[in-house]
């Protein structure tokens, strides 16, 4: 008997070939907007995320008051955050050697950064690379803080996929964890991030 | 092999009496209008905000149609990609086959309970009843899902399996069978009881199970789509991760996502973008499952790919859009279509996997339909679902053979229409039958008329034809 491969194979080649068929690439690959950085603040308010835009400068300590508004005293952060955001009077557990599972579930937080933003959906990629750590890091925790740097974000979906490495794993996030389950009512939180708050240095 | 497709279920009535049950029950019909009227209007709003959406549809549609014309080459190019990067690829004939895959690398690994992400793939082959019967407990933990898993109900919508439910009904479902009882029926507490009562699952569950929303041939992501964060659980917390995907869901390269990333959080969910999309591309070593299992799941896709009319059902990306527009759906609810593949979508898919048209269920699927057209207009790979529709009822009244009332009344009005006397004399006795209505509307005839007016008015046949009203006046 053949196998079920080999079988498939055989019903799609005997199946008829469609004509093929070239693919009309006239959408909008790129789209240019006055304020990249202002429309993506609007955007990831619209799903009721915390949205700040700050000054690089100021970026320490803008980290250290939303931190201390939420009362968050132990966050976890990747090992390779930027020094200067693990600031004073928190207690930081950076994931190397990596956390167990159980500590994760009960911090306070997590600080991450990101890979690229997507301002025309309000959406955030992180693709555990530099100073975003495991997907886990992002997702266990209840309170999410994230740093957007503005050369990070572009305008459309298009754009974002293009500077992404496809074989990373990504995770794209936009807002924080919801659902439209009940009546098609979308309301917020569920099994990821209950809050999720960005940062956004210009 | 050899066995039925359970893509239908056993069991339920054919369309037309499904969907009087369903008429009869005012609080469904009021749960999905609200539910259908909501979403129609947000999808209406995010739509218009993109100028090319016409254009992306049209890309879409292409794409698809690309990965139809050389779906053998990119399954290859596929499967290559995901071993290189350390995943196991499986082919899986039918529904049976593939489950037996799923229970034997679940028992591999020794586990009595998986937690799963929703997934149309594998509700459509019943993989959760197949490894209840191996001794293995399948726990949904989508929301939507689980609310059906609980109240030992079937899925009535594509993308919110508990459409049919309200938040009432919701709170006492899940009060039933909760340790923790929700604190209200307000939507955001029930959303915490879901999170209270699956949080220990997602933290000490070993395998998990996924569908896949797009898998990218040259390069082997996986793409899952969701909202709740559950579907990151169970893609990135367990040991082993074995995605059920059918072998059309593939679009060649990384850059098509680019159009289904737009297209389908506006289509379903009716967002600029759903709340997680994960993507993965085997196993990562140090971050995520360390065994990652593919199974790709044929079960009527190739037979529907050989329908040179009914193959376009396959560029679905099942986004549910079609169902909230449909009069149909709105009004039966998804239930009544006997399948986890309800609405417009469903009454094409569903007989076309199911594969059997002498099945009276399967057969009345095309008949759920008005015609009116509004899926098309919606679909975001724009499928012509009322073509397939009238092109499946040709194949259901081929099946059925040249000897039924339908087809004898057919070949006698066939006999009629050829000749102008037979015609007119036709038309006088036609006249004849306003003497039954009331109102310019007959609302009772008797058999075989009796067939029509069971489930609509026909309108009186006029006293005067137009021919005979033009010799009369012009002649």
């Amino acid at each position: 008997m053949a196998s079920a491969r080999e079988e498939i194979l055989a019903r799609i080649r005997g199946a008829g070939r469609p004509s093929p068929v070239a693919v009309p690439r006239d959408y909008e690959r790129a789209r240019t907007v006055p304020d990249p950085v202002g429309l993506l603040a609007e955007r990831v308010a619209d799903y009721q995320a915390v949205v700040h835009t700050v000054g690089e400068k100021a970026l320490p300590g803008r980290i250290a008051g939303c931190l201390a508004e939420r009362g968050a005293s132990t966050m976890v952060v990747p090992a390779d955050v930027p020094p200067s955001w693990r600031v004073e009077g928190v207690r930081w557990r950076p994931d190397d050697p990596p956390l167990q599972l159980s500590e994760l579930d009960i911090v306070d937080g997590v600080l991450t950064g990101c890979a690229v933003a997507i301002a025309e959906t309000g959406t955030i990629v992180l693709d555990a690379a530099r100073a975003q750590g495991r997907r886990m890091l992002s997702l266990v925790p209840d309170y999410h803080l994230c740093v957007v740097r503005a050369d990070q974000v572009v305008v459309s979906v298009p754009e974002a996929l293009a500077r992404l490495e496809p074989t990373r794993p990504l995770t794209f996030i936009s807002g924080p964890s919801a659902t439209s389950d009940i009546e098609f009512d979308r309301v917020e939180g569920v099994h990821g991030p209950r809050t999720l708050e960005v940062l956004i240095a210009r | 092999m050899g066995a039925r497709n359970p893509v239908t279920w056993l069991g339920t009535p054919a369309f037309p009496k499904a969907a009087h049950e369903a008429l009869a029950d005012p609080q469904l019909r009021r749960n999905l209008r609200k539910a259908t009227t909501t979403i129609r209007t947000k999808r209406a709003g995010v739509v218009a905000e993109l100028d090319d959406w016409e254009r992306l549809r049209a890309a879409g549609e292409a794409i698809k149609d690309d990965v139809l014309a050389n779906l053998d080459h990119y399954l290859l190019r596929l499967e290559e990609s995901v071993i290189a990067r350390g995943g196991v690829v499986h082919w899986a004939r039918d529904a049976e086959e593939a489950n037996r895959i799923v229970l034997d690398l679940v028992r591999e690994q020794g586990a009595d309970e998986v937690v799963k992400v929703k997934s149309m793939a594998t509700a459509e082959i019943g993989l959760n009843e197949a490894l209840e019967a191996g001794g293995v407990r399948a726990v949904e933990t989508d929301l939507a899902e689980l609310i059906v898993q609980l109240g030992n109900d079937r899925p009535s919508h594509i993308l919110v399996p508990a459409i049919h439910r309200n938040r009432a009904e919701i709170r006492d479902i899940f009060g039933g069978r909760m340790a923790e009882q929700p604190a209200s029926d307000e939507p955001r507490d029930l959303a915490e009881a879901a999170r209270r009562h699956l949080r220990r699952k997602f933290l000490s569950t070993k395998v998990a199970i996924s569908g896949a929303n797009f898998a990218v041939a040259g390069t082997g992501s996986v793409v899952v789509v969701e909202s709740e964060g559950n579907g990151r659980m169970c893609l990135t917390l367990p040991e082993t991760l074995i995605t059920v995907m059918g072998i059309e869901k593939l679009v060649p390269t990384w850059q098509d996502l680019e159009v289904f990333l737009q297209l389908l959080p506006r289509s379903s969910t009716a967002e600029r973008m759903n709340p997680y999309t994960s993507i993965w591309s085997g196993v990562t070593p140090g971050d995520g499952p360390a065994n990652f299992h593919l199974v790709l799941l044929d079960n009527g896709r190739t037979a529907t790919l050989a329908d040179e009319v009914g193959r376009q059902a396959l560029r679905c990306i099942r986004c549910s859009a079609c169902l909230n527009v449909c009069p149909v759906y709105e009004r039966t609810g998804g239930q009544a279509y006997g399948s986890v593949y309800p609405g417009p979508i469903g009454a094409i898919l569903a007989p076309q996997l199911a594969g059997d048209l002498h099945d009276e269920q399967a057969a009345s699927l095309p008949y759920a339909s008005s015609l009116c057209g509004a899926c098309y207009e919606v679909c975001p790979v724009r499928i012509n679902i009322p073509e397939v529709l009238t092109h499946l009822r040709a194949e259901v009244v081929e099946a059925k053979g040249r000897r039924t009332p339908e087809a004898l009344a057919m070949a006698a009005a066939a006999w009629v229409f050829a000749d102008p006397k037979r015609y007119e004399r036709a038309q006088k006795a036609g006249a004849l039958t306003r003497y039954l209505a009331r109102d310019g509307r007959i609302s009772r005839l008797p058999w075989p008329g009796s067939k029509w007016t069971d489930a609509r008015d026909f309108p009186a046949v006029p006293k005067e034809s137009f021919r005979a009203w033009w010799r009369r006046n012009r002649g």
